[in-house]
């Protein structure tokens, strides 16, 4: 895999002028040892999770009382729960889920980070009212806040997108929202930063539109920051899902995610630890490769390190 | 009339001393560790119908009369159980006379009279009070006290099964100068009161933190200068049945763990530690699925679940609510969840033996054939997503329960049965603490029963199910107005059925009793009030070195806690 990936990108080693701003930011993230690995990693886990039910065709459901609490065998490679449901499908069908919930959650997260960061980094009118929304939401005890929103807005929710749809929305509205604060503040300090250097100066003496500076010239110089938070954000997105399927608030409980398979198998840990094991390996798994892959990114990103 | 007082009052001394002969003194055994993972939110009873209240609040008050591990009533804080032929009872059937303990005080000190037990009755029943035992009352007219020690009861009607006030957990006696701002609408707002009531039982509240843990201390003033045997008693709540479990059978955290919901298996693989031991006791626990006979649709907002909602657009089709039934296999569900501590059943009153229908044992063999049949004629077809429909509404319920891994599998299993008839189920789980709560601010609770159907275990104190039949009555279905207490769970009213009940309360003979029973509670699982699944037996754990434990599914469990010791 390592040496195929060199082979291919072996005309880039050879310092064209043509290099482009792509083929320079992979041949950064690739000098990142833990980061190739965290992608290595966290490409076989979409792999698995999205390919793998068509090849391990038993659905995640089937019920079959009497293969209960089955140790791994070839039928099943990673044991049986004890109603016989087969441990590999749910952990697969669970990983869509959570990493669906993580993605989404993610972006928005992000979004919403970037937006309220780069407003109050760079109008200075903003800075105060923002900073202190930031502040407020950051000193809002979470836990509390989400059972609150998930008890209000659950029935609505469900009324109008169905159970699982109005869920996965709640949950990951919920946790969009509760975790923006940290980019926010990330970026804003990255944005006063920027702001005061002489390029964008000469943007605005140009006459360039503030809308256009923030895209042009703002954006892309913190990009880095909003790369690492991103991938953290995947992280805790997916540990807050397990979290609220632990407590029995996420997803329906025949509804594999992967902090629900970790929350049932529990019990039965001494008997059939495997059902612990994968889930737990996968969230863990796929929590170390994405935090890995930002740190690669943030170095890939890092303007010093393009420069030799 | 005296001198038998004296006599009683001679005999009552000469076993106080004789116990303290023969055991050891009050308070040498130490700490007692209790776990109940259902935390205790209220220490009154009469404030909450949840059983986690009704047993730790019974350490610290009790009833005049109780029933033994056996289901036999044994006087408690009375002389005597009165009967007709003592006289107690009227021949008439009346009126009923306790003649209480004279040597009783309440843990301050002060004697315990019979105006505690008048001022009790008149607690539960007063208007605005929303009391969660009223059932206990029903009949009663007035409880009067002819003198200190003397209480009599007046019935509106003959009651020929007249051990429901003041017998048994659920209807215990309080304190009249402690409770006596407390009543009606004022109820809920007496916080120090319902934490910390003064009881004659072996045990006062020490410390008592809501939803957390709860502390008592030896009653000073125990009628039995031996007992208790421990000094102090630390009630834990919270967690859930597989960690408690592992607390006492594996760890020895704990010496007594309540109601071990838990996978046969695991606990078999817990046992092997060799730290405590099960107690196993079949008494009136069924667990089942209530039906809701009202409409639970969010869209009708605070009128969900209640009478303006109008019948439940799916389950008020019989030939649904029966459909739903034969299509559960109850011998899987058993052996997945409970093992050696359940049986199929299809009654609602199962127990005692006696009483246990049998004209319902269709619904013990799965029927899958006959409930598509059943649906295919009563005009429910299969769309396009497999999903059975008729005028707009659709087969598909929300499935609501308590958090526990053995509640989550039967959910799943039944999920899995019920598909096969083109009956979709939306699974969820609440945790145990709110669902069972009773807090009426929340929505999540049984009672509100914000569901299609829900699942959940109930039973009955005591042996006789009169008063537990009486549950299913027009008038106890929870609503705003009640506060939202009152037992009629899934809202089931039929005119016959309160007939059939008021004819039971009428009747003495016993042989015509049992057969009164049994008619309505076949006709409550013939009508679908709800899905009764398994005949459930009453399972804790008690650490090897706790002697004294008789498990008792027909009162509270921790009903001889006084007589419990450590091993030496």
């Amino acid at each position: 895999m390592t040496d195929a990936t060199i082979t291919a990108t072996q005309p880039v080693e050879t310092k064209t002028p043509a290099r482009s701003a792509f083929g320079d930011i992979w041949h950064q993230f690739r000098a990142h040892r833990g980061g190739v690995a965290g992608l290595v990693i966290f490409v076989f886990i979409l792999l698995a999770v999205f390919i793998g039910p068509y090849i391990h065709r038993v659905a995640p459901n089937a019920i079959n009382i009497r293969d209960k609490n089955q140790w791994p065998s070839l039928a099943h490679p990673f044991g049986t729960d004890n109603l016989g449901k087969d441990m590999l499908a749910q952990v697969l069908a669970g990983g869509r889920i959570s990493l669906a919930v993580g993605v989404t959650a993610m972006l928005l997260a992000l979004f919403l980070g970037t937006l309220v960061g780069v407003l109050s980094g760079y109008f200075r009118r903003l800075d105060g009212p923002l900073m202190r929304i930031t502040d407020l939401f950051l000193a809002l005890p979470l836990l509390p806040l989400l059972l609150v929103i998930l008890m209000l807005f659950r029935d609505t929710l469900r009324a109008t997108f169905g159970p699982e749809t109005g869920i996965f929305i709640l949950i990951v509205f919920v946790i969009g929202i509760t975790s923006w604060m940290h980019t926010a503040r990330i970026v804003r300090g990255d944005v006063l930063a920027v702001k005061s250097q002489e390029f964008i100066l000469a943007a605005k003496s140009s006459g360039m539109r503030e809308f256009r500076i923030i895209i042009k010239h703002i954006l892309p110089n913190v990009l880095s920051s909003i790369m690492v938070s991103a991938t953290l954000g995947i992280a805790s997105a997916i540990i807050t899902e397990s979290a609220l399927s632990f407590l029995g608030l996420g997803f329906p409980s025949d509804f594999p995610t992967w902090g629900r398979l970790l929350f049932d198998g529990a019990n039965f840990l001494q008997l059939t630890p495997s059902r612990v094991l994968w889930p737990g390996l996968a969230i863990s798994l796929t929590v170390l490769s994405v935090n890995y892959m930002g740190d690669a990114i943030r170095d890939a990103l890092d303007p010093r390190a393009l420069k030799h | 009339m005296k001198n038998l007082k004296l006599l009683l009052a001679g005999t009552v001394a000469a076993l106080a001393f004789a116990g303290s002969a023969a055991h050891a003194e009050r308070g040498t055994d130490g700490d007692l560790k209790i776990l109940f993972w259902q935390a205790v939110s209220t220490l009154n009873p009469y404030l909450s119908g949840g059983t986690k209240e009704v047993y730790s609040s019974s350490l610290v008050i009790e009833p005049l009369a109780r029933y033994d591990e056996k289901g036999e009533l044994a006087p408690w804080l009375v002389t005597e159980i009165p009967t007709v032929e003592n006289g107690g009872v009227s021949k008439d059937m009346m009126s009923m006379t306790w003649k209480l303990k004279p040597d009783v005080k309440w843990s301050d000190g002060t004697p315990f009279t019979a105006d505690d037990v008048v001022f009790t009755w008149k607690y539960c029943v007063a208007p605005d009070g929303g009391c969660a035992q009223k059932a206990q009352y029903e009949g009663v007219t007035s409880v009067e006290a002819v003198d200190p020690h003397t209480v009599k009861i007046t019935f509106s009607e003959p009651k020929y099964y007249p051990y429901s006030a003041f017998v048994g957990a659920q209807s215990p006696v309080i304190q009249k100068k402690q409770f006596e701002n407390c009543v009606g609408a004022k109820a809920p707002g007496c916080t120090s009161a319902n934490f910390g009531p003064i009881g004659t039982g072996p045990f006062v509240v020490k410390d008592f933190k809501p939803n957390d843990v709860i502390t008592y201390a030896a009653n000073p003033n125990y009628r039995d200068p031996a007992k208790p045997a421990f000094a102090t008693v630390t009630l834990k709540g919270g967690g859930d049945a597989a960690s408690a479990a592992r607390a006492v059978l594996e760890t020895g955290e704990f010496d007594y763990g309540w109601n071990m919901q838990v996978e046969p298996e695991v606990l078999a693989t817990m046992l092997k530690a060799g730290k405590g031991e099960l107690v196993t006791a079949f008494g009136t626990q069924v667990e089942r699925i209530n039906l809701n006979w009202y409409n639970p649709d969010p869209k009708l907002g605070d009128k969900r679940s209640t009478k303006e909602a109008g019948p439940h657009p799916a389950l008020k089709d019989p030939a649904v609510r029966r459909a739903l039934s034969m299509a559960i296999d109850r011998n899987i569900i058993d052996e997945a969840g409970y093992g050696e501590a359940g049986r199929p059943t299809c009654n609602i009153v199962p127990g005692p033996e006696a009483y246990a229908s049998t004209a319902n044992d269709w619904c013990l063999t799965q029927d899958i054939e006959g409930a598509n049949k059943l649906l295919d004629e009563a005009g429910w077809k299969k769309g396009p997503d497999g999903i059975r429909a008729k005028d707009g509404a659709r087969l598909s319920f929300l499935y609501s329960t308590s958090t526990n891994s053995v509640r989550q599998a039967t959910q799943e299993l039944v999920k899995d049965m019920w598909s096969q008839i083109g009956v979709d189920a939306e699974l969820r789980n609440v945790s145990a603490s709110v669902f069972f709560g009773g807090d009426p601010a929340s929505p999540d609770t049984f009672q509100k029963f914000y569901a299609d159907v829900e699942m959940y275990t109930n039973n009955f104190d005591g042996t006789d199910p009169e008063k537990y039949l009486a549950e299913w009555l027009c008038d106890k279905v929870p609503s705003p107005e009640n506060g939202w207490q009152g037992q009629n769970i899934p809202r089931y009213c039929n005119p016959e059925y309160d007939k059939l009940v008021a004819e039971l309360s009428k009747t003495a003979d016993i042989e015509k009793r049992i057969e009164l029973s049994k008619k309505a509670n076949d006709m409550l699982t013939e009508e679908g009030a709800h899905i009764p699944l398994i005949y459930r037996g009453q399972v804790s754990s008690h650490s090897v070195s706790l002697d004294g434990v008789k498990m008792n599914a027909w009162d509270s469990e921790l009903w001889n806690a006084a007589d419990w010791s450590r091993k030496k």
